[in-house]
């Protein structure tokens, strides 16, 4: 993976191999927070954040920590517990130095634990063998690409709430199915860069 | 009494409160490997023994258990059993390990496990906690199978590998045999199949719904 520009892996990252419409991560919150447009930008770039710190950190623990000692099965456990720490001291330090910072964006840091994409990247990195600044790039670019689907999906869940749905279909179902042709659109743009 | 509980886990866990059409949990690490029927097996029996496992650890330990750091306990116990299967993965079934990819992995990450541990093995005995996340692995994985069936169905034409559409349409007198529905392999069919499983689940239960009033 060594020859392939940084670049072209954080634009493929965003349009052609989003992490949500293409690889299912991070759904559950999507659906859940997906309603109002402000919150949706929130919880975007709080992940954007934490993605392009973990998969740092989380390439350096991998590498410099794991490989060498020949620990790599234990990289499930590690990464997991990396993820939850750069969280909780990310919210720590929100909240003591931004106390704006911190309401805009504080709230959504506990949800952000459990969000598959965040693990999805770093196990993403280690087995397409990307390096240290692929990663970053990588993570940061899973991450916008996540923002821009949750605020498409936000700005038409808004004006949905005025349309008519067949009681069954509302709420998740209808939301699932826009993702769908959302997916459908970003299918459009897998000749702009190619990787794997 | 005792069984009385147990039967309503069971109906509940199934598909009354199905994690995956009512709770609508989890759907994240696994929808991902619905195009292939043998993959879905694999990942939703993965996922049962994990479920099932953690939920009889956590009510082994759940008085023992600090509350404060009970999330991070929770974690780690799910972590363990996903290395376990990760491990045993790689050495029996190479290629398919291979297939699944980082999502293996990702089933520490699905709420339906940590949703189970911190509604029910928390405040349960052992033996009905035990019962219960093993109901609540293969209510997650039959639907998944179902997706999954018609998605490599339509898609590849075939079913756990072998060819089921191209013979059947030949002998109906297509000579082009099936035309794939390539569409159903890539991540828009998953999307459309399970939003039109819901759909059809929650009319069956509204449905029932309004015959009960009557």
């Amino acid at each position: 993976m060594e020859n392939v520009s940084p670049w072209v892996i954080f634009f493929a990252a965003i349009f052609t191999g989003n992490i949500l419409l293409t690889y299912f991560l991070g759904m559950c919150s999507f659906l859940s927070v997906s309603k109002q447009i402000k919150t949706a930008v929130g919880l975007g770039v709080a992940v954007t954040f934490v993605l392009s710190m973990t998969s740092a950190l989380n390439y350096l623990v991998y590498y410099r920590i794991l490989v060498p000692l020949q620990l790599e099965y234990l990289r499930y456990i590690v990464f997991i517990v990396v993820i939850a720490a750069t969280v909780q001291l990310l919210e720590m330090f929100i909240e003591r130095y931004s106390e704006g910072l911190y309401i805009n964006l504080g709230i959504f840091l506990p949800l952000i634990t459990v969000n598959c994409a965040i693990l999805g990247v770093s196990l993403f990195m280690v087995i397409r063998k990307y390096t240290f600044i692929q990663s970053v790039l990588f993570g940061t670019g899973s991450g916008l690409g996540w923002l821009l689907a949750i605020l498409a999906m936000a700005g038409i869940r808004e004006r949905l709430n005025e349309e008519k749905i067949p009681q069954p279909l509302r709420g998740p179902g209808i939301t699932l199915i826009i993702t769908g042709i959302m997916a459908m659109a970003f299918i459009g743009f897998s000749g702009i860069v190619q990787i794997q | 009494m005792v069984k009385s509980k147990a039967i309503e886990v069971i109906r509940d866990d199934l598909w009354k409160n199905n994690p995956v059409t009512v709770q609508i949990l989890g759907i994240c690490s696994t929808l991902a490997v619905t195009n292939i029927f043998l993959n879905t097996l694999v990942m939703g029996l993965g996922l049962t023994f994990v479920t099932g496992f953690s939920a009889l650890t956590i009510s082994l330990l759940r008085n023992i258990i600090p509350s404060r750091v009970r999330m991070m306990v929770q974690t780690l116990v799910i972590s363990s059993f996903v290395v376990i299967v990760d491990i045993s993965l790689k050495a029996y079934v190479p290629n398919i390990s291979r297939a699944l990819g980082p999502y293996v992995g990702l089933i520490i990450t699905n709420c339906i496990i940590m949703g189970r541990l911190e509604a029910f093995s928390s405040s349960n005995k052992p033996g009905i906690a035990f019962l219960d996340g093993i109901l609540s692995g293969i209510g997650y994985s039959w639907i998944l199978l179902v997706i999954a069936f018609f998605r490599e169905l339509l898609g590849f034409g075939t079913f756990l590998g072998m060819p089921v559409l191209n013979p059947l349409m030949q002998s109906l007198g297509a000579s082009n045999g099936w035309i794939q529905w390539s569409f159903m392999i890539m991540a828009p069919g998953g999307f459309f199949m399970l939003a039109l499983f819901i759909w059809v689940s929650n009319s069956l239960a509204a449905g029932k719904m309004a015959a009960e009033k009557k």
